[in-house]
């Protein structure tokens, strides 16, 4: 029985699990990816941080890794109250695992949030974050000529990098016009002194930055051949179009946190301002649920600094209450502050990169919203008129993600058009009834049946 | 008439009425087939079934899928296969179980060929080798139970209020003469109680002791896979335990492919309330059990597991008819888990009562004033 285990070693996790175990804490780090640093440290194995911002944060926590027990390679699937963490370990010959302790920090992050176009099943077409992954672990630019849209500041660092990397990115869309922004970025010398370098970027390598601007259609045969993009309205309706050469595209609608261990553990959830089911935490990042604490995105998204500073309070929190060690009140006083400034900011960056109805507008009837179980948005209409009134109903008969991502990909996009059939946009109660996972991953029937044995 | 609960019973009632000429409005609270239905496995089994009265119900029920199945594109909307169930024993004792059980049923008019074990596999090539015998039973057929529910509400052109909870009857004397709820009153020549696992709730609200508790159960998905398994298969245990009182995880692998390609394998029953908490015992039971029979299984991965509740009456009876103790009423519920095999002929029954007509099967058995009345 350890004392705590924390899931998910990106920023999040590892600030957690490095203040629980520097508190004397018998810490496990619980982790699918091979290496630390989940998406926003993601790192070829000789990553030096020329590709990353705030790589000495990084290398701090991960040189503490040895005062705890640090697992990757594992995938969890489940946690039971009390706790017991069910995860498979492994590449190939997965075998399933299990952690008990008396406390659970659940820092799993969040994935690309994506909204559907005609033609984004084409190969060639991927979400902005699965373009930074592969620039990120495997040094591999996604294409040649990569169109990079969507909505939010991550779009920049996507397309700078891509640059960096040797591809033409034709251009960067962004869908809103976050006139409003820069003056809280102002406010924040280090953001700002990203978004000067991300401008500067944008200059030498020449790439165009379009501000209320999107792809609404991809084209091509057996891959991306170009795409429409289209001037938008203030609802996202589409103004004027043209056609730009591409052999990618990498689009972004900002992020989903993942929710599935909280739900399973019974946490409270609640609505972000960025339209995300997000985890309810008090001061001290605890949950809903004793024992349970959550940090970094899965409690809204908010970038990586804000991670850090959310999961070395959980940490504390946890070895306080765990381990009756009493932090520094000076420094839960600076990480509170931190915490404040860094939650404002992101507030302030949702509002100025919400999604806005008109997006709907792009699909055609036969344009697919689930991909694994190829739904169409007229069998999402039919759903409807056969009584479908919420996210649920228009999954359980349509089969919209029913399929192998389980609607981590479409979830979103089906809340959005299963609440405007009924003339509302979604909310909270619309997003959770698609949130639960009780298997948080696929497991091999096999492997769930041993599950049970040493 | 009103009917409360917009799950498969609800909507057959609904179609049968509407059928003899009957305005109906049906009334749910959440979305269509959101609840017990919307987590069922679609089983419409004769297979599963002691003789007594709740075998007679299923062998009509299955008659009428069939003919609702026949009707035009109803069939494919609903994605009926009469596909036959395969009930296979591990030892000779279950084998010879199976065998008397099953001359038992054929007085029921169940249909039902002994196989053989050097057979099994000419049924189900990816079965164990090792089983003992089994039984065919080719009446036993699926539907898939949201699609079932919703294409009988459209067909049968009833006005559906989601998202409209009943909160209460109208009376007139003794009489029920309408249901009260959060978006205003409608008046009804007759209400039928078609809340599913909530019907004991509904039922108390005009002031009668109907006691319908819930029956978890879970079921797991796996992934989309081209066909491996045929029909419905399950282990000759599973009688044992739809009729069980047990109040323990009981469990024993109905295992078959959907049209979807993916394998459902359901369901474990425990008596646990209203808890949705996933029980990975339940899953893992579920899992071997699976494996046992098709021991291909083991390599292919779950993607989703589900849980629902049943509604359960004491003696495992659904509740069906009018109710003697509050005029007006009429219940259609407490179908534990075989509401949707048992949809059809509810249906059917109910507009039958509603009309008049003298029901084609005695009502007795359902009676919803059975039950000794609450202290």
């Amino acid at each position: 029985m350890r004392d705590v285990v924390v899931i998910g070693a990106g920023p999040a996790g590892l600030a957690a699990a490095v203040a629980a175990a520097t508190a004397g804490l018998d810490v496990a780090l619980i982790d699918a990816g091979r290496r630390p640093g989940g998406q926003f440290y993601r790192h070829h194995a000789a990553e030096t941080g020329r590709l990353h911002h705030d790589w000495d944060a990084f290398v701090r926590l991960r040189d503490a890794l040895d005062r705890l027990t640090y697992l990757p390679g594992h995938r969890v699937w489940h946690v039971e109250d009390g706790f017991t963490v069910h995860a498979l370990a492994g590449d190939r010959d997965e075998r399933p695992v299990r952690i008990d302790a008396r406390a659970v920090v659940v820092a799993t992050g969040a994935h690309d949030r994506s909204l559907p176009f005609p033609g984004w099943d084409l190969p060639g077409v991927l979400t902005a974050g699965g373009a930074q992954a592969l620039l990120k672990g495997d040094r591999v630019p996604a294409g040649k000529r990569i169109v990079v849209a969507g909505t939010g500041p991550f779009l920049l660092p996507v397309a700078t990098g891509l640059a960096r990397a040797g591809a033409t990115v034709a251009g960067v869309f962004e869908a809103n016009r976050p006139y409003g922004f820069a003056r809280h970025v102002a406010r924040h010398p280090g953001k700002a002194r990203e978004g000067a370098g991300y401008a500067a970027l944008l200059a030498r390598h020449r790439i165009p930055y379009r501000t209320g601007h999107a792809v609404v259609a991809a084209h091509g045969d057996d891959r991306i051949e170009a795409v429409t993009v289209a001037r938008l309205d203030r609802d996202w309706a589409p103004v004027r179009e043209r056609v730009i050469a591409c052999d990618t595209v990498a689009v972004g609608y900002g992020f989903t946190p993942q929710l599935e261990i909280p739900l399973q553990l019974g946490c409270a959830t609640r609505m972000d301002a960025d339209g995300s089911l997000i985890v309810a935490v008090d001061v001290t990042q605890r949950t809903s649920v004793p024992g349970v604490y959550a940090a970094g995105e899965t409690t809204g998204v908010g970038g990586a600094q804000l991670s850090l500073v959310e999961g070395e309070l959980a940490g504390l929190a946890v070895a306080e209450a765990a381990g009756g060690v009493a932090p520094d009140p000076a420094d839960v006083q600076r990480l509170l502050a931190r915490r404040r400034r860094l939650r404002a900011f992101a507030g302030a960056m949702h509002a100025a990169y919400p999604v806005r109805p008109g997006w709907m507008d792009r699909l055609r009837d036969d344009t697919l919203v689930c991909r694994c179980e190829e739904v169409t948005r007229g069998r999402l209409a039919e759903a409807a008129e056969l009584g479908a009134t919420d996210p649920r109903s228009a999954k359980l008969l349509s089969r919209a993600g029913m399929g192998w991502c389980q609607g981590r990909v479409c979830g979103y996009a089906t809340a959005w058009l299963a609440a405007g059939v009924c003339g509302r946009l979604p909310g909270a109660d619309d997003l959770r009834g698609i949130a639960r996972r009780p298997l948080a991953q696929p497991l091999r029937l096999g492997d769930l049946a041993t599950d049970d044995q040493p | 008439m009103v009917i409360v609960g917009g799950g498969v019973v609800g909507a057959a009632c609904a179609y049968y009425a509407a059928r003899a000429g009957l305005t109906v409005t049906v009334v749910e609270r959440g979305a269509v087939a959101g609840g017990t239905t919307g987590a069922g496995e679609g089983n419409l089994l004769v297979s599963d079934k002691e003789p007594g009265p709740e075998l007679d119900l299923a062998v009509l029920s299955s008659a009428r899928w069939a003919e609702l199945a026949a009707e035009d594109g109803l069939g494919a909307a609903v994605e009926y296969e009469p596909k036959g169930g395969l009930v296979v024993a591990e030892t000779e004792e279950g084998a010879a179980g199976l065998a008397g059980l099953a001359a038992r049923q054929r007085a029921s008019g169940v249909e039902a060929v002994e196989v053989p074990a050097a057979e099994l596999t000419g049924y189900e090539p990816h079965l164990a080798p090792d089983l003992a015998g089994g039984m065919f039973y080719p009446q036993d057929a699926q539907v898939q139970p949201m699609l079932a529910a919703a294409h009988l509400l459209r067909a049968s052109g009833a006005e559906v209020r989601t998202g409209v909870t009943v909160t209460g009857m109208s009376r007139s004397g003794a009489r029920v003469t309408g249901v009260r709820t959060d978006r205003g009153d409608l008046a009804a020549g007759a209400v039928v109680n078609a809340a599913g696992t909530w019907g004991g709730e509904v039922a108390a609200l005009a002031g009668v002791n109907v006691p319908i508790l819930p029956r978890r159960g879970f079921i797991l998905v796996t992934e989309p896979l081209p066909p491996l398994i045929r029909h419905k298969v399950y282990a000759a245990e599973y009688v044992a335990n739809v009729a069980s009182d047990d109040e323990g995880l009981e469990s024993s692998a109905v295992v078959e492919g959907t049209p979807a390609g993916t394998i459902l394998i359901g369901a474990t029953r425990e008596r646990v309330g209203f808890d949705r908490t996933l029980s990975t015992a339940a899953l893992r039971r579920l899992a071997r059990q699976a494996i046992r029979l098709f021991p291909v299984l083991a390599d292919v991965a779950a993607i989703r597991a589900y849980c629902g509740f049943r509604p359960y009456c004491p003696d495992h009876l659904p509740v069906i008819g009018p109710d003697p103790r509050a005029e007006g009423l009429l219940h259609a519920c407490g179908h534990e888990g075989a509401g949707i095999g048992l949809a059809a002929a509810t249906g059917h029954l109910i507009a039958q009562s509603l009309t008049g007509a003298r029901p084609d099967f005695d009502l007795h058995p359902f009676r919803p004033d059975r039950f000794p009345e609450q202290p």
